[in-house]
């Protein structure tokens, strides 16, 4: 198997996507947005507890790749108790590890930085960050599905 | 010591078909990806050009180039003689009955809307329907969706079985008076599935309801007589026939596209301008307004004679085998499944694999040098149908080999590895 794949498909990515945490709707949910990707039907929800500015619950519903689907499980994970101000700076360092526009390997970014291999499959970006599109449109607010497109 | 003496017959006979010496002609192919030779199985999204295209291309730019229909200099003549001739040559493979049946447009998807636009807008009126089929592309359904919701009329869809398969009962009983057109796809890019298309004109025609055909994927591997067929439009593209992007042909039967408004308006498409009045060309000038895509319409023809001379009755052949090789080889691997599995199929073979999504089983495909399409093939209808949110798709051309298929099979037990 090639480097690359074996950094894309480690154990913990393929263990997120068939054993997903957190993978619920939120009944105490007050925010949540869908993201889609239209190209290959993958399909989120991202629901939300927010208390005092801090997610104090998180859970997400949907199919994808394994890709987008271990990425929504930590994403979870991580984001749990997290203030709402901390969660945007993470999907900012979580972008720019995916997409390579980072020359540190992500260690800030505790387990996310498993994600590191997808740099190198520019067409599965849209994969990894699906999840977390819907998380920001779901902390903004906004009631329209985000669509990778 | 014995020697084996060869007769005639065998020195002389060759493979009536020699996919070896026709992937000869097709440069792009001889090239590796991630170290490993280039399987191309996505033939359905477009074909690859053999070298007869890319070169028609290129000599045209390099010899011939100017515009057409107008100038009186030689280079003016000479494109226009090379255009018209193409013309001639998609009748001859279509077998139309005559050459102001071809219209060139950009592909099927703009022969489907032209037909909507014009024929559509004329005659079909609020509380009209238009029938289509589970089975269809995208750009078989947008187009008569949007001109429903001009005209208030209704887009009706005849269902398919649990193998893709066309239910003619359901269709015909949706036949009725208020049906206007039946636009159906003659083979689906997202299964396979080959519909019984002179039966279904038959059906409509009983009824006096005209029939447009979406060729896009049939073209290519099928032999094609729209007489035969009776249908009244047939729609194909040329990058499907191993042609250029950017060209493909309508083909309408001649009173229809004489009672049709022009679709756009512009250069060629006129015989005389004045403020008051513009009287319009003849066929097909009519439907061919601007200066239009003249190289690629060189390319197309080129990419005609490249498969006059293989003869599309061989590679008709040839996938068949590929296809059956392919259904039989993939169809055996335990945790996959084959969707869409109509008795009448060509070329397409798509399938879903447990536990794994199909973009995973894409990327991991690719890094073997193999690529598929995955996703939903712009046939989500499709996907809902079968409660999938997408599937892999190998797609055969003429140029593929059961070596290739092979590759296949050891790429989707490499997935089943990586995947765990």
């Amino acid at each position: 198997m090639s480097e690359q794949l074996r950094e894309l498909y480690q154990e913990v990515i393929l263990e997120h996507s068939k054993k997903p945490r957190n993978f619920r709707a939120l009944e105490t949910a007050n925010h949540k947005a869908e993201g889609f990707n239209p190209l290959c039907g993958d399909h989120f929800t991202v629901y939300l507890d927010i208390k005092d500015g801090a997610i104090s619950d998180i859970g997400f519903q949907g199919s994808g790749c394994a890709i987008s689907k271990a990425s929504a499980s930590m994403m979870t994970q991580t984001l749990k108790g997290k203030t709402t101000d901390e969660a945007e700076g993470i999907f900012s360092k979580f972008h720019d590890l995916v997409t390579g526009q980072t020359s540190g390997s992500g260690e800030d970014l505790g387990k996310l930085a498993v994600f590191a291999g997808v740099s190198e499959f520019p067409l599965r970006v849209k994969c990894a960050t699906l999840a977390w599109h819907a998380l920001r449109a779901a902390l903004q607010g906004e009631e329209q599905a985000v669509s990778t497109e | 010591m014995s020697t084996v003496v060869k007769t005639p017959h065998e020195i002389h006979s060759e493979p009536a078909f020699d996919v070896h010496r026709i992937r000869r002609d097709f440069p792009i192919l001889h090239q590796q990806v991630h170290g490993k030779p280039l399987v191309y199985l996505d033939n359905a999204a477009t074909t690859q050009k053999p070298l007869a295209v890319i070169e028609a291309i290129s000599d045209y730019y390099r010899h011939d180039n100017s515009n057409i229909h107008r100038g009186v200099h030689t280079l003016s003549e000479r494109a226009t003689e090379a255009y018209e001739k193409v013309r001639a040559a998609a009748q001859k493979f279509l077998n139309a009955a005559s050459t102001k049946e071809i219209i060139f447009v950009r592909g099927t998807t703009e022969a489907i809307n032209l037909v909507a636009q014009t024929y559509g807008r004329k005659n079909i009126n609020s509380g009209d329907e238009v029938l289509i089929t589970a089975l269809e592309h995208h750009s078989n359904i947008v187009p008569w969706q949007l001109l429903c919701d001009e005209k208030g009329a209704r887009l009706r869809v005849a269902p398919i079985n649990d193998s893709g398969e066309l239910l003619l009962d359901e269709f015909e009983k949706l036949l009725n008076p208020k049906t206007k057109i039946v636009a159906i796809g003659h083979l689906s890019n997202a299964l396979g599935t080959i519909n019984p298309v002179r039966e279904i004109v038959r059906m409509a025609h009983a009824r006096n309801i005209p029939v447009l055909v979406d060729g896009a994927q049939a073209a290519p591997r099928m032999q094609v007589d729209v007489q035969e067929l009776d249908c009244d439009f047939y729609a194909l593209s040329g990058h499907k026939l191993y042609g250029p992007t950017g060209i493909g042909i309508l083909y309408g039967k001649m009173e229809l596209l004489e009672a049709m408004p022009p679709y756009q308006g512009g250069g060629d498409m006129i015989a005389s301008v004045t403020f008051e009045k513009t009287v319009y060309n003849r066929l097909p000038y009519k439907f061919e307004a601007g200066t239009p895509n003249i190289a690629d319409t060189i390319g197309l023809g080129a990419a005609i004679e490249y498969l006059n001379s293989l003869g599309l009755e061989q590679i008709e052949q040839h996938e068949a085998d590929l296809l059956n090789y392919a259904t039989q080889a993939v169809g055996a691997i335990p945790g996959v499944r084959l969707v869409g599995t109509a008795k009448e199929k060509a070329g397409v073979l798509s399938f879903v694999m447990d536990e794994i999504h199909p973009h995973d089983i894409g990327t991991i495909l690719d890094s073997e040098g193999i690529a598929v399409r995955t996703g939903h093939h712009c046939a989500q209808p499709v996907m809902q149908r079968f409660n999938i949110p997408a599937t892999a798709r190998a797609s055969f051309g003429l140029y593929n080999t059961r070596q290739e298929i092979d590759a296949l099979v050891a790429g989707i037990h490499k997935v089943q590895k990586v995947m765990g």
